[in-house]
């Protein structure tokens, strides 16, 4: 069927609308088959309604009244790291606006569980006692943890001072060797206890853990448990960290390194991050002060800690480079972040960690030390179990309330509008698609969850949608009140109606945007999907309800005013007679041009 | 309905008009009443906080099949496992029990959620625990007071920009506040319990006043930017007539808004009981029914206020009213029945510059055109044939 001409803009407008639709369903319909993770064709449901618990933790960082950016998103990556390491599936964490950090569990985390989320977490030097490669790095030791043996020759993580001792060498061998002690452990512990020369080294702090250990490297503090325990331990299910960073200061521990290459038994803590002033990523500087094209992370400890280093490398020193006990851990959360050997004493509290890093990495690895030098603990704001019961029972209940209060617009809108009442149902029905589609996809893409606020959002955005049909009608109307046939009165009357739509759903847009980066939790979500809304409002008014509406006005029923097409001049009180205007009060508006006899008057 | 329609078409022509802007006196008493009554309601009963906002434990048991002494069985489970805690017991719903306490340890919680679900004799899985720390309400306060100083700013911005003049801005601020301080009076009023879902609830009021506004001014923009242009009306004629011509637009919508949310409001009442559905709808309700008034009775007649000391709005009435006093002397001339009209000292402005004559009336009280009244045009005079 040919098109009439003044048919073919709302018709090309409509196929954009139809294409649109298309691609949303085609999109989320392909996400559900090939993409990874898949997608599913609802939209996912918040913990309200889906169930679990909700928490709200705010970080505390001691000593500072404020956390940093910084040290917010520190905290947020211990927090995920927890997360992940309790084995919980699908828990999310994300930020709240400004500090506060939001954990949503699903199904009901115990309260062991609970507890572990918000145990507060430092930075902790510990020695290396023993080291393992593990998983498939083990026959590859590429990675920066240097095993100990002298043969091999990486490069590798390796402490050197910086001021304390500028002549000092820069390039370490991190002497390596996974061929010659790469063996099972218990081998490896036994050549360590021959080499056990730890009793030289004096005045270094006893733990009283072990049977007497006589410093912190002292390997007399594995205990067979420990042994044990290390031999279980298993890098890649990283499930480890939480009871590590649990576990008490003076004491050894086993850990595993952040990637999960080594496995190492920890001696007990001697420095904590409270002494970090500072760490920075850059070029190692050479002896002539030329760069060396080496990235590495400086270190810039406080004066006691600096003390406290130099005795520290100098006991670790005494080890041969290369053996396990010559390294120390740096520990964040549990898990070894970095794991260097010992080149040279360090004094004066300057300290450059080299070894295999590019740029980022380094950057990594210096932000993880510097914003998890302060203690990070956690307040737990709220804490909500909900069960999935009550959730759905409100859902259950908030899509009723939605369906009715819809059913009670359309038998508003068609009394109000006739036929073009019809129109209003439609538009709202092409918006409930899109909306739907829309949040899907969003669930997929952006883990967006549909909470009970959202469903609610929803619900009220349905008198806001029908507002833009409302105020586009009414514009028309007055068009036809104003003599104009329906034709030009779409026309002029959408001019009007579209400025207002926009400035008024412009304002919307602020509100949503406003709402949605300054506020928490349930009211982001309100915001969102206002906001979400909105936009579908505009899509539909400009891309079905207009198009229609003008195709619609080329009909006999609408064009000629049909008395059930809400669209009767005669009922609109557009009867010719009062247009040309008999009595002046009556027609203001309209009477813009000085009647005929005026200017008959005037010219003869 | 037709006669809704023919009331829309009677307020568009003029034909019947309420005079909103003329007797803003009496609207801005009865807004004064009602924020008088809000203040006494927010000052005298004080806000009912809920228990995000003081901090505590709570646990709701649902799907009870045994209802009996709900108090006393909920009271005596919780006291066992967490003494001191003064309870406080509430049925919700059909089927619901909520129990709210003093803020209790994670153990503890665990016990009493046990406790409970023996107690009431439900699976633990039918009751749920919160612990709201006393600093959450603070904080989602907090952040939406942020929000709301930062949304007023901007807002004021874009409408000073759209509209052209900051009064626009003020008089729909005004009318905003209006219907904040209107719904949070009510909220004292009837005890409703504030909770972070119903402070969604007032933002968005804050959007939907706006927005009606907006829609309302838009109209007064146009009808007073064709006042300006045609001299016909002055400024508060004009307003009024816009204000009664988008009268429908405003009750059709605010209708259409409600609706849905009344039916939340029933459903939640009957149905689900207190929570984020029942508190956001009772805001809601409350706060869009105000903001509709607020936009049409408020907001209008003072923009008419704010502006009629403004240059071009004075000019505009001093054209309007010389106009009809011209109009009204060229009657009280043609009643006088002095022929020409053209001696009309005032006859100054561009349209009369022509020198067009006012329209004259015959006897009967019928205008005349013209031509009638001067008689037969005079017809060129030429000699005769004879005589040229």
């Amino acid at each position: 069927m040919a098109l009439k001409p003044r048919n073919r803009k709302p018709a090309r407008t409509l196929g954009a609308l139809v294409a649109l639709i298309v691609l949303l369903f085609g999109g989320l319909v392909a996400a559900t088959q090939w993409a990874d993770p898949r997608a599913q064709l609802t939209p996912l449901l918040g913990l309200d309604l889906a169930g679990g618990r909700q928490i709200v933790i705010e970080p505390v960082v001691s000593g500072s009244s404020e956390a940093s950016e910084e040290q917010v998103q520190q905290a947020i990556d211990i927090i995920r790291r927890r997360i992940d390491g309790s084995g919980t599936a699908e828990a999310e964490v994300s930020r709240l606006g400004g500090d506060n950090i939001a954990v949503a569990i699903p199904g009901n985390p115990s309260a062991a569980q609970l507890e572990a989320l918000s145990r507060s977490s430092q930075l902790q030097f510990r020695p290396v006692l023993v080291a393992q490669p593990v998983g498939a790095d083990a026959e590859q030791p590429t990675e920066q943890p240097v095993l100990p043996l002298p043969d091999s020759f990486q490069p590798e993580p390796s402490v050197e001072g910086q001021e304390g001792s500028p002549d000092a060498p820069t390039t370490e061998e991190g002497p390596d060797d996974a061929e010659t002690s790469n063996g099972p452990f218990p081998e490896g512990l036994r050549a360590q206890d021959d080499a056990d020369r730890t009793e030289d080294v004096p005045g270094l702090p006893e733990d009283g853990v072990a049977p007497e250990p006589s410093d912190a490297s002292d390997l007399a503090q594995i205990t067979p448990e420990l042994e044990e325990e290390f031999l279980a331990l298993n890098c890649a299910e990283n499930t480890e960290g939480e009871r590590v960073a649990a576990a008490a200061e003076d004491e050894p521990v086993v850990a595993c390194a952040t990637d999960a290459s080594e496995k190492y038994i920890l001696g007990p803590v001697e420095l904590t991050g409270a002494a970090v002033q500072d760490a920075t990523a850059g070029l190692e500087q050479g002896q002539g002060g030329s760069t060396t094209g080496r990235v590495q992370v400086a270190l810039d400890l406080d004066s006691q800690g600096g003390d406290k280093f130099a005795e520290i490398t100098a006991r670790l020193f005494q080890y041969p480079q290369g053996q396990a006990q010559n390294r120390f851990a740096i520990v964040l959360d549990g898990s070894a972040i970095t794991a260097p050997g010992i080149n040279e004493p360090i004094s004066g509290g300057q300290a450059s960690i080299t070894g295999d890093f590019t740029m980022e990495t380094a950057e990594i690895l210096a932000n993880q030390i510097k914003f998890g030098a302060l203690p990070i603990s956690f307040d737990t704001l709220t804490s909500e179990q909900i069960s999935p019961t009550l959730g759905g029972e409100q859902l259950r209940m908030g899509i009723i309330a939605g369906v009715v209060g819809l059913m009670l617009v359309f038998g508003y809108s068609l009394a109000q509008y006739r036929a073009l009442g019809l129109v209003t149902i439609g538009s709202l029905a092409v918006a409930a698609v899109l909306a739907y589609l829309a949040v899907s996809l969003l669930g997929w893409a952006a883990n967006f969850r549909l909470t009970m606020a959202g469903v609610t959002g929803l619900i009220v955005a349905i008198g806001i949608t029908a507002d833009s049909f409302i105020v586009y009608f009414e514009r028309i109307r007055d068009e036809v009140r104003a003599g104009r046939p329906l034709r030009y009165a779409v026309d002029t009357g959408w001019a009007r109606a579209r400025r207002t739509i926009l400035i008024s759903d412009a304002v919307n847009l602020i509100a949503a945007g406003v709402l949605f980066w300054l506020s928490e939790s349930s009211v982001k979500a309100f915001a969102f999907t206002l906001g979400l809304i909105t936009v579908i409002d505009l899509i539909v008014i400009f891309m079905f309800t207009h198009p229609v509406v003008s195709m619609l006005a080329n009909t006999r029923f609408f064009g000629e005013g049909h008395r059930w097409s809400g669209m009767d001049p005669e009922r609109l009180g557009a009867k010719r007679s009062t247009y040309l205007g008999r009595g002046r009060v009556n027609l203001p508006p309209v009477k813009t041009k000085p009647s005929r006899a005026e200017i008959e008057g005037g010219v003869v | 309905m037709a006669r809704f329609a023919t009331l829309g078409n009677d307020l568009y022509t003029g034909k019947r008009s309420f005079d909103i802007v003329g007797r803003r006196r009496l609207w801005y008493v009865v807004s004064a009443v009602l924020i008088v009554l809000s203040l006494v309601g927010l000052l005298g009963r004080g806000l009912n906080f809920g228990i995000e906002f003081r901090g505590g434990s709570e646990l709701r048991v649902s799907s009870v099949q045994d209802l009996g002494d709900y108090e006393d069985t909920a009271t005596a489970a919780v006291e066992q496992a967490a003494p001191d805690t003064e309870p406080t017991v509430t049925l919700i719903g059909d089927d619901t029990v909520r129990v709210q306490t003093g803020q209790l340890r994670n153990a503890q919680s665990e016990q009493v959620r046990a406790d409970l679900a023996e107690a009431f004799d439900v699976g633990t899985e039918e009751v749920t625990s919160s612990f709201v720390g006393p600093s959450w309400g603070d904080t989602v306060t907090t952040k939406a007071i942020q929000a709301l100083v930062v949304f007023l700013l901007l807002v004021s911005l874009v409408l000073a920009l759209y509209f052209r003049t900051w009064k626009m801005s003020a008089a729909a601020l005004v009318a905003l506040l209006h219907d904040v301080v209107f719904t949070v009076g009510t909220y004292a009023l009837l005890g409703i319990e504030v909770s972070p879902a119903s402070m969604i609830g007032f933002l968005t009021i804050l959007g939907y006043s706006i927005y009606d506004t907006i829609v309302v001014f838009d109209k007064v923009r146009e009808s007073t930017e064709q006042a300006m242009d045609t001299s016909r009306m002055t400024y508060a004629e004009a307003a009024n007539l816009a204000v009664n011509q988008t009268l429908v637009r405003s009750i059709n919508t605010s209708v259409v808004a409600l609706l849905p949310v009344a039916t939340i409001v029933v459903v939640g009442v009957v149905f689900i009981g207190p929570g984020t559905l029942l508190d956001l709808a009772v805001a809601l309700f409350i706060g869009i029914a105000v903001g509709t008034f607020s936009s049409i009775f408020i907001a209008t007649p003072l923009l008419v206020q704010l502006r009629q000391h403004d240059d071009e709005v004075v000019t505009l009435d001093g054209k309007v009213n010389r106009r009809v006093q011209r109009d009204a002397a060229k009657a009280d001339a043609v009643a006088g029945n002095t022929g020409l009209g053209e001696g009309d000292p005032a006859a100054s402005s561009p349209g009369s510059a022509s020198g067009r004559p006012a329209p004259r009336e015959a006897v009967t009280g019928r205008e005349v055109h013209p031509w009638a009244q001067r008689g037969p045009r005079n017809q060129p005079k030429r000699p005769p044939r004879s005589r040229r």
